[in-house]
Protein backbone atom coordinates (compact mmCIF):
# COMPACT_ATOMS: atom_id res chain seq x y z
CA UNK A 1 0.00 0.00 0.00
CA UNK A 2 1.16 3.58 -0.83
CA UNK A 3 1.44 6.46 1.09
CA UNK A 4 -0.93 7.80 -1.17
CA UNK A 5 -3.41 5.01 -1.25
CA UNK A 6 -3.30 4.83 2.55
CA UNK A 7 -4.63 8.61 2.64
CA UNK A 8 -7.33 7.47 0.50
CA UNK A 9 -8.89 5.06 2.13
CA UNK A 10 -9.07 7.20 5.18
CA UNK A 11 -11.79 9.42 5.78
CA UNK A 12 -11.10 13.34 5.08
CA UNK A 13 -11.83 15.19 8.15
CA UNK A 14 -13.70 17.98 7.46
CA UNK A 15 -13.94 20.89 9.91
CA UNK A 16 -16.93 19.70 12.04
CA UNK A 17 -19.86 21.70 11.64
CA UNK A 18 -20.65 22.71 15.44
CA UNK A 19 -24.79 21.38 15.96
CA UNK A 20 -26.51 24.51 17.54
CA UNK A 21 -29.80 22.45 18.71
CA UNK A 22 -31.52 23.64 21.87
CA UNK A 23 -30.29 21.08 24.10
CA UNK A 24 -26.54 20.25 24.71
CA UNK A 25 -25.40 17.08 23.13
CA UNK A 26 -24.81 14.46 25.07
CA UNK A 27 -22.12 11.84 24.15
CA UNK A 28 -22.17 8.51 24.72
CA UNK A 29 -26.05 8.62 25.19
CA UNK A 30 -26.39 4.88 25.01
CA UNK A 31 -23.56 3.80 27.13
CA UNK A 32 -25.12 5.75 29.65
CA UNK A 33 -28.63 4.39 29.79
CA UNK A 34 -27.45 1.23 29.85
CA UNK A 35 -25.51 2.03 32.75
CA UNK A 36 -28.27 3.45 34.52
CA UNK A 37 -30.91 1.33 33.70
CA UNK A 38 -30.58 -2.09 35.61
CA UNK A 39 -30.40 0.14 39.00
CA UNK A 40 -32.65 2.61 37.88
CA UNK A 41 -35.35 -0.01 36.99
CA UNK A 42 -34.89 -2.29 40.35
CA UNK A 43 -34.97 1.27 42.34
CA UNK A 44 -38.27 2.47 40.88
CA UNK A 45 -39.96 -0.84 41.22
CA UNK A 46 -38.44 -1.85 44.95
CA UNK A 47 -37.93 2.02 46.07
CA UNK A 48 -39.76 4.51 44.89
CA UNK A 49 -43.08 1.52 43.61
CA UNK A 50 -43.78 1.05 47.52
CA UNK A 51 -43.06 4.33 48.71
CA UNK A 52 -45.90 5.36 46.49
CA UNK A 53 -48.12 2.70 47.25
CA UNK A 54 -47.55 2.68 50.99
CA UNK A 55 -48.81 6.38 50.73
CA UNK A 56 -51.50 5.15 48.56
CA UNK A 57 -52.64 2.51 51.16
CA UNK A 58 -52.47 4.92 53.93
CA UNK A 59 -55.20 6.81 52.34
CA UNK A 60 -57.78 4.16 52.14
CA UNK A 61 -60.26 2.80 55.19
CA UNK A 62 -62.06 -0.12 55.29
CA UNK A 63 -65.41 0.37 55.47
CA UNK A 64 -68.59 -2.38 55.65
CA UNK A 65 -72.03 -2.27 54.18
CA UNK A 66 -74.08 -2.95 57.48
CA UNK A 67 -72.43 -5.25 60.21
CA UNK A 68 -72.17 -8.23 57.77
CA UNK A 69 -71.57 -6.33 54.51
CA UNK A 70 -68.31 -6.97 52.29
CA UNK A 71 -65.48 -5.08 53.46
CA UNK A 72 -64.58 -2.18 51.19
CA UNK A 73 -61.61 -0.25 50.52
CA UNK A 74 -62.57 3.56 49.83
CA UNK A 75 -60.83 6.98 50.13
CA UNK A 76 -60.45 8.21 53.69
CA UNK A 77 -58.29 10.71 53.01
CA UNK A 78 -56.13 10.96 56.46
CA UNK A 79 -57.98 9.26 58.48
CA UNK A 80 -55.09 6.76 59.34
CA UNK A 81 -52.77 9.20 60.28
CA UNK A 82 -54.87 10.52 62.51
CA UNK A 83 -55.12 7.15 63.98
CA UNK A 84 -51.48 7.17 63.65
CA UNK A 85 -51.50 10.38 65.48
CA UNK A 86 -53.80 9.25 68.37
CA UNK A 87 -52.39 5.90 68.95
CA UNK A 88 -50.60 5.50 72.21
CA UNK A 89 -48.78 2.29 71.46
CA UNK A 90 -46.93 3.84 68.79
CA UNK A 91 -46.03 6.79 70.26
CA UNK A 92 -44.36 4.90 73.31
CA UNK A 93 -42.23 2.85 70.77
CA UNK A 94 -41.44 6.45 69.22
CA UNK A 95 -40.09 8.08 72.53
CA UNK A 96 -38.34 4.56 73.20
CA UNK A 97 -36.65 4.41 70.84
CA UNK A 98 -35.91 8.51 70.50
CA UNK A 99 -34.44 7.65 74.27
CA UNK A 100 -32.64 5.31 73.24
CA UNK A 101 -31.01 7.14 70.54
CA UNK A 102 -29.88 10.62 72.77
CA UNK A 103 -28.16 8.24 74.62
CA UNK A 104 -26.98 4.88 73.09
CA UNK A 105 -25.57 6.65 69.63
CA UNK A 106 -23.51 9.21 71.35
CA UNK A 107 -22.05 6.60 73.86
CA UNK A 108 -21.33 4.28 70.54
CA UNK A 109 -20.05 7.15 68.76
CA UNK A 110 -17.78 8.45 71.32
CA UNK A 111 -16.61 5.01 72.60
CA UNK A 112 -15.55 4.11 68.74
CA UNK A 113 -13.62 7.83 68.51
CA UNK A 114 -11.74 6.88 71.69
CA UNK A 115 -10.59 3.65 70.53
CA UNK A 116 -9.90 5.53 66.84
CA UNK A 117 -8.02 7.96 68.32
CA UNK A 118 -6.18 5.54 70.28
CA UNK A 119 -5.62 3.23 67.56
CA UNK A 120 -3.99 6.08 65.49
CA UNK A 121 -1.79 7.18 68.72
CA UNK A 122 1.55 6.23 69.27
CA UNK A 123 0.84 5.35 72.57
CA UNK A 124 -0.79 1.65 71.34
CA UNK A 125 1.28 -1.83 70.51
CA UNK A 126 -0.75 -4.56 68.34
CA UNK A 127 -2.75 -2.40 66.31
CA UNK A 128 -3.59 -4.72 63.63
CA UNK A 129 -4.86 -7.42 66.34
CA UNK A 130 -7.42 -4.80 68.36
CA UNK A 131 -8.60 -3.74 65.03
CA UNK A 132 -9.47 -6.79 63.85
CA UNK A 133 -10.71 -7.79 67.36
CA UNK A 134 -13.19 -4.80 67.73
CA UNK A 135 -14.69 -5.49 64.37
CA UNK A 136 -15.58 -8.41 64.73
CA UNK A 137 -18.88 -8.77 66.62
CA UNK A 138 -19.74 -6.69 63.08
CA UNK A 139 -19.99 -9.69 61.24
CA UNK A 140 -22.63 -11.16 64.16
CA UNK A 141 -26.25 -10.81 62.74
CA UNK A 142 -28.75 -8.51 65.10
CA UNK A 143 -30.63 -11.45 65.43
CA UNK A 144 -27.98 -13.87 66.40
CA UNK A 145 -25.72 -11.38 69.24
CA UNK A 146 -29.39 -10.63 70.47
CA UNK A 147 -29.64 -14.32 71.18
CA UNK A 148 -26.29 -14.20 72.61
CA UNK A 149 -26.58 -11.48 75.10
CA UNK A 150 -29.93 -12.96 75.78
CA UNK A 151 -28.43 -16.20 77.43
CA UNK A 152 -25.45 -13.45 79.05
CA UNK A 153 -28.06 -11.97 80.70
CA UNK A 154 -30.15 -14.69 82.00
CA UNK A 155 -30.43 -15.24 85.74
CA UNK A 156 -29.31 -18.70 85.45
CA UNK A 157 -27.48 -20.32 82.15
CA UNK A 158 -25.11 -16.77 82.20
CA UNK A 159 -21.17 -17.38 82.65
CA UNK A 160 -21.34 -14.15 85.36
CA UNK A 161 -24.77 -15.95 87.38
CA UNK A 162 -23.14 -14.05 90.53
CA UNK A 163 -23.93 -10.59 88.64
CA UNK A 164 -27.24 -11.65 86.28
CA UNK A 165 -28.61 -13.74 89.28
CA UNK A 166 -28.95 -10.36 91.35
CA UNK A 167 -29.34 -7.78 88.92
CA UNK A 168 -32.20 -8.19 86.49
CA UNK A 169 -30.74 -7.06 83.06
CA UNK A 170 -34.26 -8.26 81.68
CA UNK A 171 -36.41 -6.28 83.92
CA UNK A 172 -38.62 -3.83 82.18
CA UNK A 173 -37.13 -1.06 83.22
CA UNK A 174 -33.38 -1.81 82.47
CA UNK A 175 -34.42 -4.06 79.50
CA UNK A 176 -34.13 -0.94 76.70
CA UNK A 177 -30.37 -0.42 78.08
CA UNK A 178 -29.89 -4.27 78.16
CA UNK A 179 -30.45 -3.92 74.48
CA UNK A 180 -28.56 -0.72 74.19
CA UNK A 181 -25.36 -2.46 75.08
CA UNK A 182 -26.21 -5.31 72.11
CA UNK A 183 -26.24 -2.57 69.43
CA UNK A 184 -23.83 -1.01 71.00
CA UNK A 185 -21.50 -4.19 71.40
CA UNK A 186 -21.86 -5.11 67.25
CA UNK A 187 -21.28 -1.57 66.13
CA UNK A 188 -18.68 -0.02 67.82
CA UNK A 189 -16.13 -1.97 65.82
CA UNK A 190 -17.98 -0.66 62.04
CA UNK A 191 -17.76 3.19 63.48
CA UNK A 192 -14.78 2.67 64.51
CA UNK A 193 -13.72 1.67 61.52
CA UNK A 194 -14.45 4.17 59.94
CA UNK A 195 -13.62 7.12 62.05
CA UNK A 196 -10.42 5.87 61.76
CA UNK A 197 -9.73 5.26 57.99
CA UNK A 198 -10.41 9.36 58.05
CA UNK A 199 -7.91 9.40 60.93
CA UNK A 200 -5.06 7.52 58.75
CA UNK A 201 -6.51 10.23 55.43
CA UNK A 202 -4.74 13.28 57.67
CA UNK A 203 -1.19 13.48 56.30
CA UNK A 204 0.98 13.30 59.12
CA UNK A 205 2.81 17.17 58.23
CA UNK A 206 0.01 18.23 59.83
CA UNK A 207 0.95 17.04 63.42
CA UNK A 208 4.69 17.85 62.88
CA UNK A 209 4.43 21.64 63.85
CA UNK A 210 2.40 21.04 66.67
CA UNK A 211 4.74 18.19 67.95
CA UNK A 212 7.22 21.10 67.63
CA UNK A 213 5.24 23.44 69.30
CA UNK A 214 5.13 21.34 72.28
CA UNK A 215 1.53 19.71 71.86
CA UNK A 216 0.82 16.78 73.66
CA UNK A 217 -1.33 13.27 72.32
CA UNK A 218 -4.41 14.43 74.07
CA UNK A 219 -3.88 18.41 72.76
CA UNK A 220 -3.18 17.13 69.21
CA UNK A 221 -6.34 14.48 69.28
CA UNK A 222 -8.73 17.49 70.43
CA UNK A 223 -7.54 20.17 68.40
CA UNK A 224 -6.46 18.63 65.13
CA UNK A 225 -7.63 14.96 64.54
CA UNK A 226 -11.54 15.74 65.90
CA UNK A 227 -12.12 18.32 63.93
CA UNK A 228 -10.72 16.55 60.97
CA UNK A 229 -12.77 13.48 60.95
CA UNK A 230 -15.90 15.20 61.39
CA UNK A 231 -17.48 14.32 58.03
CA UNK A 232 -16.64 10.21 59.03
CA UNK A 233 -18.31 11.01 62.03
CA UNK A 234 -21.01 12.82 60.48
CA UNK A 235 -21.38 9.91 58.01
CA UNK A 236 -21.25 7.03 61.21
CA UNK A 237 -23.83 9.38 63.15
CA UNK A 238 -26.54 9.65 60.16
CA UNK A 239 -26.35 5.34 59.83
CA UNK A 240 -26.71 5.41 63.42
CA UNK A 241 -29.57 7.70 63.44
CA UNK A 242 -31.52 5.63 61.01
CA UNK A 243 -30.34 2.20 62.53
CA UNK A 244 -32.03 3.33 65.99
CA UNK A 245 -35.48 4.05 64.23
CA UNK A 246 -35.46 0.90 62.66
CA UNK A 247 -34.90 -0.78 65.54
CA UNK A 248 -36.71 -4.39 65.81
CA UNK A 249 -34.45 -7.52 65.40
CA UNK A 250 -32.68 -7.36 68.79
CA UNK A 251 -35.80 -5.98 70.27
CA UNK A 252 -37.98 -8.45 68.58
CA UNK A 253 -35.60 -11.44 69.59
CA UNK A 254 -35.89 -10.80 73.21
CA UNK A 255 -39.22 -11.17 73.12
CA UNK A 256 -38.69 -14.93 73.51
CA UNK A 257 -36.19 -14.43 76.78
CA UNK A 258 -38.49 -11.82 78.69
CA UNK A 259 -42.21 -10.36 78.59
CA UNK A 260 -40.57 -6.77 79.46
CA UNK A 261 -40.53 -6.11 75.62
CA UNK A 262 -44.39 -5.57 74.34
CA UNK A 263 -45.26 -6.28 70.57
CA UNK A 264 -45.34 -2.48 69.94
CA UNK A 265 -41.89 -1.52 71.48
CA UNK A 266 -40.30 -0.28 68.59
CA UNK A 267 -42.01 1.40 65.82
CA UNK A 268 -41.38 -1.09 63.33
CA UNK A 269 -42.44 -3.88 65.80
CA UNK A 270 -45.62 -1.47 65.99
CA UNK A 271 -46.16 -1.68 62.18
CA UNK A 272 -45.42 -5.91 62.11
CA UNK A 273 -47.74 -6.03 65.45
CA UNK A 274 -50.57 -4.01 63.35
CA UNK A 275 -50.21 -5.40 59.67
CA UNK A 276 -51.15 -8.69 61.23
CA UNK A 277 -53.87 -7.81 63.03
CA UNK A 278 -54.86 -7.28 60.30
CA UNK A 279 -54.87 -3.29 59.91
CA UNK A 280 -53.12 -2.91 56.19
CA UNK A 281 -53.86 0.81 56.25
CA UNK A 282 -53.04 1.62 59.51
CA UNK A 283 -49.42 -0.05 59.16
CA UNK A 284 -48.85 1.66 56.12
CA UNK A 285 -49.68 4.99 58.05
CA UNK A 286 -47.42 4.08 60.22
CA UNK A 287 -44.49 3.15 57.72
CA UNK A 288 -44.85 6.43 55.71
CA UNK A 289 -44.66 8.35 59.30
CA UNK A 290 -41.80 6.28 60.29
CA UNK A 291 -39.93 6.81 57.08
CA UNK A 292 -40.42 10.15 56.90
CA UNK A 293 -39.41 11.26 60.54
CA UNK A 294 -36.45 9.01 59.87
CA UNK A 295 -35.21 11.15 56.42
CA UNK A 296 -36.43 14.65 57.94
CA UNK A 297 -34.19 13.89 61.41
CA UNK A 298 -31.46 12.33 58.92
CA UNK A 299 -31.50 15.38 56.95
CA UNK A 300 -31.48 18.17 59.62
CA UNK A 301 -28.62 16.28 61.29
CA UNK A 302 -26.56 16.61 58.14
CA UNK A 303 -27.93 20.53 57.40
CA UNK A 304 -27.15 21.16 60.77
CA UNK A 305 -23.30 20.01 61.27
CA UNK A 306 -22.60 21.39 57.46
CA UNK A 307 -23.69 24.82 59.00
CA UNK A 308 -21.68 24.66 61.65
CA UNK A 309 -18.69 22.78 59.84
CA UNK A 310 -19.40 26.43 57.28
CA UNK A 311 -19.46 28.87 60.59
CA UNK B 1 -2.61 9.86 78.60
CA UNK B 2 0.17 7.50 79.61
CA UNK B 3 0.92 4.35 77.83
CA UNK B 4 -0.65 2.31 80.50
CA UNK B 5 -3.50 3.44 80.38
CA UNK B 6 -4.10 3.75 76.41
CA UNK B 7 -3.60 -0.26 76.73
CA UNK B 8 -5.75 -0.90 79.55
CA UNK B 9 -8.24 0.52 77.23
CA UNK B 10 -7.62 -1.37 74.44
CA UNK B 11 -7.67 -4.35 76.37
CA UNK B 12 -10.55 -4.05 78.28
CA UNK B 13 -12.42 -3.50 75.04
CA UNK B 14 -11.06 -6.31 73.54
CA UNK B 15 -12.39 -8.33 76.75
CA UNK B 16 -15.64 -6.44 76.19
CA UNK B 17 -15.84 -7.11 72.20
CA UNK B 18 -14.78 -10.99 72.37
CA UNK B 19 -16.00 -12.29 75.39
CA UNK B 20 -18.97 -12.90 74.47
CA UNK B 21 -18.13 -14.19 71.13
CA UNK B 22 -15.41 -16.80 73.33
CA UNK B 23 -18.63 -18.29 75.22
CA UNK B 24 -20.54 -18.67 71.98
CA UNK B 25 -17.72 -20.90 71.04
CA UNK B 26 -17.32 -22.87 74.42
CA UNK B 27 -21.20 -23.02 75.04
CA UNK B 28 -21.44 -24.73 71.01
CA UNK B 29 -19.04 -27.35 72.13
CA UNK B 30 -20.53 -28.45 75.47
CA UNK B 31 -23.10 -31.36 75.53
CA UNK B 32 -26.40 -30.34 76.78
CA UNK B 33 -26.10 -30.94 80.24
CA UNK B 34 -22.92 -29.37 80.41
CA UNK B 35 -24.31 -26.52 78.90
CA UNK B 36 -26.68 -25.74 81.79
CA UNK B 37 -23.73 -27.01 84.59
CA UNK B 38 -20.47 -26.02 83.94
CA UNK B 39 -18.97 -22.32 83.88
CA UNK B 40 -19.65 -20.68 80.36
CA UNK B 41 -16.27 -19.52 79.70
CA UNK B 42 -14.31 -22.84 80.00
CA UNK B 43 -14.37 -26.00 77.87
CA UNK B 44 -16.30 -28.62 78.63
CA UNK B 45 -15.83 -32.29 76.73
CA UNK B 46 -14.64 -30.92 73.60
CA UNK B 47 -18.11 -31.96 71.61
CA UNK B 48 -17.93 -29.72 68.81
CA UNK B 49 -18.17 -31.39 66.13
CA UNK B 50 -20.63 -34.31 67.23
CA UNK B 51 -22.89 -30.93 68.13
CA UNK B 52 -22.09 -29.78 64.62
CA UNK B 53 -23.10 -33.30 63.16
CA UNK B 54 -26.37 -33.27 65.43
CA UNK B 55 -27.56 -29.86 63.93
CA UNK B 56 -27.09 -30.67 60.52
CA UNK B 57 -29.11 -33.49 60.80
CA UNK B 58 -31.77 -32.36 62.91
CA UNK B 59 -35.43 -31.81 61.32
CA UNK B 60 -33.92 -32.73 57.98
CA UNK B 61 -31.28 -30.69 57.66
CA UNK B 62 -33.31 -28.01 57.73
CA UNK B 63 -30.53 -26.04 59.16
CA UNK B 64 -28.17 -26.09 56.40
CA UNK B 65 -31.24 -25.35 54.24
CA UNK B 66 -31.06 -21.75 55.61
CA UNK B 67 -27.08 -21.38 55.16
CA UNK B 68 -27.85 -22.33 51.53
CA UNK B 69 -30.55 -19.80 51.45
CA UNK B 70 -28.56 -17.04 53.29
CA UNK B 71 -25.83 -17.75 51.10
CA UNK B 72 -27.68 -17.60 48.14
CA UNK B 73 -29.42 -14.53 49.13
CA UNK B 74 -26.89 -12.46 50.41
CA UNK B 75 -24.21 -14.00 47.95
CA UNK B 76 -25.76 -13.48 44.43
CA UNK B 77 -27.59 -10.41 45.81
CA UNK B 78 -24.56 -8.52 46.77
CA UNK B 79 -22.77 -9.66 43.21
CA UNK B 80 -25.27 -8.72 41.45
CA UNK B 81 -25.97 -5.40 43.86
CA UNK B 82 -22.67 -4.20 43.60
CA UNK B 83 -22.46 -4.09 39.47
CA UNK B 84 -25.47 -2.84 39.05
CA UNK B 85 -24.46 0.13 41.67
CA UNK B 86 -21.09 0.56 40.16
CA UNK B 87 -22.59 1.20 36.76
CA UNK B 88 -24.52 3.55 37.85
CA UNK B 89 -22.07 5.41 40.20
CA UNK B 90 -19.51 5.62 37.13
CA UNK B 91 -21.96 7.12 34.62
CA UNK B 92 -23.02 9.51 37.54
CA UNK B 93 -19.52 10.30 37.76
CA UNK B 94 -18.03 9.81 34.53
CA UNK B 95 -20.28 11.21 31.63
CA UNK B 96 -21.75 14.84 31.87
CA UNK B 97 -25.99 14.44 31.03
CA UNK B 98 -29.02 16.76 32.15
CA UNK B 99 -30.92 15.44 35.09
CA UNK B 100 -27.66 13.69 36.07
CA UNK B 101 -27.56 15.94 39.63
CA UNK B 102 -31.41 15.02 39.92
CA UNK B 103 -30.41 11.29 39.69
CA UNK B 104 -27.67 11.39 42.38
CA UNK B 105 -29.80 13.65 45.04
CA UNK B 106 -32.86 11.00 44.76
CA UNK B 107 -30.25 8.12 45.00
CA UNK B 108 -29.05 10.12 48.32
CA UNK B 109 -32.90 10.43 49.32
CA UNK B 110 -32.76 6.40 49.01
CA UNK B 111 -30.23 5.99 52.06
CA UNK B 112 -31.86 8.07 54.21
CA UNK B 113 -34.99 6.01 53.82
CA UNK B 114 -34.90 3.29 56.51
CA UNK B 115 -34.92 0.13 54.60
CA UNK B 116 -37.52 -1.91 56.70
CA UNK B 117 -39.92 1.33 56.15
CA UNK B 118 -39.89 -0.51 53.01
CA UNK B 119 -40.64 -3.52 54.10
CA UNK B 120 -44.03 -3.71 54.37
CA UNK B 121 -45.13 -1.90 51.14
CA UNK B 122 -43.13 -4.33 49.47
CA UNK B 123 -45.11 -7.08 51.28
CA UNK B 124 -48.44 -5.47 49.74
CA UNK B 125 -46.80 -5.26 46.34
CA UNK B 126 -45.43 -8.88 46.05
CA UNK B 127 -49.21 -9.68 47.46
CA UNK B 128 -50.70 -7.76 44.81
CA UNK B 129 -48.86 -10.33 42.19
CA UNK B 130 -49.25 -13.53 44.30
CA UNK B 131 -45.33 -13.56 45.05
CA UNK B 132 -45.09 -13.35 48.59
CA UNK B 133 -43.28 -16.54 50.14
CA UNK B 134 -41.34 -16.72 47.24
CA UNK B 135 -37.22 -16.62 46.80
CA UNK B 136 -37.60 -13.75 44.50
CA UNK B 137 -39.81 -11.45 46.99
CA UNK B 138 -36.62 -11.43 49.51
CA UNK B 139 -34.25 -11.64 46.88
CA UNK B 140 -35.43 -8.67 44.33
CA UNK B 141 -36.06 -5.62 46.89
CA UNK B 142 -32.44 -6.33 48.50
CA UNK B 143 -30.56 -5.80 45.10
CA UNK B 144 -31.36 -2.25 45.52
CA UNK B 145 -28.15 -0.59 47.07
CA UNK B 146 -28.31 3.38 46.92
CA UNK B 147 -25.25 3.62 49.30
CA UNK B 148 -23.49 1.70 47.21
CA UNK B 149 -24.11 3.98 44.02
CA UNK B 150 -23.09 6.69 45.81
CA UNK B 151 -19.20 4.88 47.01
CA UNK B 152 -19.38 4.10 43.43
CA UNK B 153 -19.83 7.53 42.36
CA UNK B 154 -17.73 8.80 45.14
CA UNK B 155 -14.64 6.63 44.00
CA UNK B 156 -14.91 6.91 40.28
CA UNK B 157 -14.38 10.49 40.79
CA UNK B 158 -11.33 10.19 42.25
CA UNK B 159 -9.85 7.49 41.14
CA UNK B 160 -10.57 6.80 37.05
CA UNK B 161 -8.72 9.71 35.69
CA UNK B 162 -10.54 11.37 32.73
CA UNK B 163 -7.70 10.72 30.54
CA UNK B 164 -7.48 7.22 30.76
CA UNK B 165 -11.01 7.29 29.34
CA UNK B 166 -10.16 9.20 26.29
CA UNK B 167 -7.16 6.81 25.66
CA UNK B 168 -9.02 4.07 25.80
CA UNK B 169 -11.73 5.66 23.33
CA UNK B 170 -8.54 6.09 21.18
CA UNK B 171 -7.84 2.63 21.13
CA UNK B 172 -11.70 2.00 19.89
CA UNK B 173 -12.91 0.46 23.27
CA UNK B 174 -16.52 0.76 23.64
CA UNK B 175 -17.83 2.55 27.10
CA UNK B 176 -18.97 -0.85 28.12
CA UNK B 177 -15.99 -2.62 27.65
CA UNK B 178 -13.77 0.76 28.98
CA UNK B 179 -15.70 0.41 32.17
CA UNK B 180 -15.47 -3.73 32.43
CA UNK B 181 -11.51 -3.40 31.73
CA UNK B 182 -10.20 -0.56 33.09
CA UNK B 183 -12.60 1.07 35.42
CA UNK B 184 -13.32 -2.31 37.07
CA UNK B 185 -9.95 -2.52 38.05
CA UNK B 186 -9.47 0.73 39.19
CA UNK B 187 -12.50 0.72 41.68
CA UNK B 188 -11.68 -2.91 42.95
CA UNK B 189 -10.83 -1.64 46.57
CA UNK B 190 -14.77 0.46 46.09
CA UNK B 191 -16.54 -2.96 44.68
CA UNK B 192 -15.45 -5.36 47.43
CA UNK B 193 -16.47 -2.75 50.16
CA UNK B 194 -19.92 -2.22 48.32
CA UNK B 195 -20.02 -5.99 48.05
CA UNK B 196 -18.74 -6.82 51.46
CA UNK B 197 -21.12 -3.86 53.16
CA UNK B 198 -24.29 -5.17 51.19
CA UNK B 199 -23.11 -9.11 51.92
CA UNK B 200 -24.06 -8.11 55.91
CA UNK B 201 -26.84 -6.27 54.75
CA UNK B 202 -28.41 -8.98 53.39
CA UNK B 203 -27.29 -11.64 55.56
CA UNK B 204 -28.56 -9.43 58.81
CA UNK B 205 -31.94 -8.37 57.13
CA UNK B 206 -34.49 -9.57 59.08
CA UNK B 207 -37.24 -7.70 58.63
CA UNK B 208 -38.16 -8.52 55.10
CA UNK B 209 -37.77 -12.10 55.14
CA UNK B 210 -39.80 -12.42 58.13
CA UNK B 211 -42.69 -10.33 56.70
CA UNK B 212 -42.67 -11.92 53.62
CA UNK B 213 -41.67 -15.72 53.55
CA UNK B 214 -44.06 -18.40 55.40
CA UNK B 215 -42.05 -21.31 54.16
CA UNK B 216 -39.55 -22.67 56.12
CA UNK B 217 -37.31 -24.27 53.67
CA UNK B 218 -37.24 -20.30 51.89
CA UNK B 219 -35.86 -19.13 55.28
CA UNK B 220 -32.42 -17.07 55.70
CA UNK B 221 -30.01 -18.74 58.83
CA UNK B 222 -31.13 -15.43 61.01
CA UNK B 223 -34.88 -16.11 60.60
CA UNK B 224 -35.00 -19.66 61.12
CA UNK B 225 -32.52 -19.63 64.06
CA UNK B 226 -34.93 -16.69 65.38
CA UNK B 227 -38.00 -19.31 65.06
CA UNK B 228 -36.05 -22.05 66.79
CA UNK B 229 -35.01 -19.74 69.77
CA UNK B 230 -38.87 -18.82 70.00
CA UNK B 231 -39.77 -22.24 70.67
CA UNK B 232 -37.23 -22.88 73.09
CA UNK B 233 -40.10 -22.96 75.84
CA UNK B 234 -42.05 -25.59 74.02
CA UNK B 235 -39.11 -28.21 72.67
CA UNK B 236 -35.91 -27.46 74.94
CA UNK B 237 -33.65 -29.91 73.40
CA UNK B 238 -33.87 -26.81 70.41
CA UNK B 239 -32.05 -24.55 72.94
CA UNK B 240 -28.24 -26.37 72.13
CA UNK B 241 -29.55 -25.87 68.50
CA UNK B 242 -29.56 -22.51 68.35
CA UNK B 243 -26.52 -21.96 70.40
CA UNK B 244 -24.57 -24.26 67.70
CA UNK B 245 -26.14 -22.96 65.08
CA UNK B 246 -25.24 -19.17 65.61
CA UNK B 247 -22.26 -20.49 66.39
CA UNK B 248 -21.93 -21.91 62.76
CA UNK B 249 -23.60 -18.99 61.08
CA UNK B 250 -20.97 -16.41 62.07
CA UNK B 251 -18.06 -18.71 60.23
CA UNK B 252 -18.31 -17.85 57.05
CA UNK B 253 -18.68 -13.66 57.93
CA UNK B 254 -15.36 -13.80 59.81
CA UNK B 255 -13.82 -15.77 57.46
CA UNK B 256 -14.81 -13.12 54.64
CA UNK B 257 -13.89 -9.97 56.53
CA UNK B 258 -10.27 -11.37 57.56
CA UNK B 259 -9.22 -12.42 53.91
CA UNK B 260 -10.49 -9.51 52.79
CA UNK B 261 -9.78 -6.77 54.90
CA UNK B 262 -6.95 -5.48 52.64
CA UNK B 263 -9.76 -4.49 50.39
CA UNK B 264 -12.59 -2.86 52.49
CA UNK B 265 -10.16 -1.26 54.88
CA UNK B 266 -9.27 0.92 52.44
CA UNK B 267 -12.49 1.59 51.30
CA UNK B 268 -14.25 2.27 54.25
CA UNK B 269 -12.76 5.66 54.16
CA UNK B 270 -13.60 6.78 50.87
CA UNK B 271 -17.43 7.14 51.86
CA UNK B 272 -16.83 10.11 54.40
CA UNK B 273 -14.10 11.88 51.95
CA UNK B 274 -15.54 15.13 50.84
Amino acid sequence: MTTAELAESRPVLKPAKPARSARPLVKHKRAILLFLAPFGVLFALFYLLPIGYAVYQSLLVVQRDGTFGPPVEVFGGLTQYVAVFQNEAFWASVGRVLLFGVVQVPVMLGFALVLALLLDSPLVKGKKFFRLAYFVPYAVPGVIAAIMWGYLYSPNLSPFTALTGSFEFLSPQFVLWAIANVVTWVYVGYNMLIIYSSLLAIPSEIYEAAKLDGASQLQIALRIKIPLVVPAITLTAIFSIIGTLQLLAEPQVFRSFTSSVSSTFTPNMAVYATSAVPNVNLAAAMSVVLALATFAMSFAFLKFTQRKADA
Amino acid sequence: MSRTAAMIVMLVSTVYFLLPVWWLFTSASKTREQFGNTNGLVFGDFNLFQNIGQLFAYNDGIYLRWMLNSVLYAGAGALIGTVISAMCGYALAKYRFPGRELIFNVVLGGVLVPATALALPLFLIFSQVGATNTFWSVFLPSLVNPFGVYLARIYASASVPDELLEAARIDGSGEVRTFFTVARRLMTPALVTIFLFQFVAIWNNFFLPLIMLRDESLFPVTLGLYTWNSQVNQIPEIRTYVIIGAFVSIIPLVIAFLSLQRFWQSGLGSGSLK
